[in-house]
């Protein structure tokens, strides 16, 4: 049976409650919910600005999506991901799993933003009180990716 | 083939996208690098550090060594930053 996957990429805000009632409406084979929510954080940052490659982000976010569907006994996944200005305080990315029990849903959640964060085509662009620029990558995001080689 | 360029490296080169037709000797995504590096100024300020650059082609993540035969829509971009 194929696991109920929404996969959106959006200017507009999300809200994550909502979205794990649609995720669970009506289904009593969910037995562990496990959201994470990427925030933009404050402090040197005014703004930031996303930009993506639209066909290609959906189709790297199906791709893992798939991935972790099939490494995981998933019952339900939800992937959002936002584009354009963001303030601090806002919400840039959604990622929902459910699953019977609560440790596949930790691991594939986490396992997903990993993976996103290093292959998927989105590019922070940072507004602060020196000047724009774009966000470089932290060596640690691709060290995140190695532990999933052989777990 | 169409080619598209994303953030700093669309910005260097100050398009979007264009259509090109290198050469046939022209055969990697590599050798596609070094061609457009040639066309100007902007391309080799783009293209600056090939290592850093990545590419796609037709939507799927590939390496430097990539054969560009067949290639409808070929991407280059620096690395990733959402999530």
């Amino acid at each position: 049976m194929s696991v109920p996957t929404t996969i959106r990429i959006q200017q507009s805000d999300f809200d994550t409650a909502a979205e794990i009632a649609a995720l669970s409406a009506g289904r009593t084979d969910i037995g562990a919910v496990v959201t994470f929510c990427g925030v933009c954080r404050g402090g040197e940052t005014a703004a930031l600005t996303l930009e993506h490659y639209p066909d290609m982000a959906e189709a790297e976010i199906a791709r893992h999506a798939d991935i972790a569907i099939a490494r995981w006994p998933l019952t339900g996944l939800t992937i959002i991901h936002r584009v354009g200005r963001i303030l601090p305080g806002e919400n840039i990315v959604l990622v929902v799993t459910a699953s019977a029990h609560r440790q596949a849903a930790f691991h594939a959640a986490e396992f997903l933003m990993d993976y996103l964060k290093a292959n998927a085509p989105f590019w922070k662009h940072e507004d602060t009180a020196g000047g724009k620029q774009w966000v470089e990558t932290h060596a640690r995001d691709d060290e995140a990716l190695t532990r999933w080689d052989n777990s | 083939m169409k080619v598209k360029y994303f953030a700093w490296v669309r910005e260097r080169i100050g398009k979007t996208e264009e259509t090109i037709e290198p050469p046939a000797a022209v055969q990697t995504v590599g050798d596609l690098i070094a061609w457009l590096t040639q066309r100007g100024d902007e391309y080799a300020h783009a293209f600056d550090k090939p290592k850093v650059i990545r590419a796609a082609i037709d939507h799927a993540h590939v390496k430097a060594e990539a054969s560009i035969a067949g290639a409808r829509e070929i991407a280059f971009f620096p690395p990733m930053t959402g999530g």
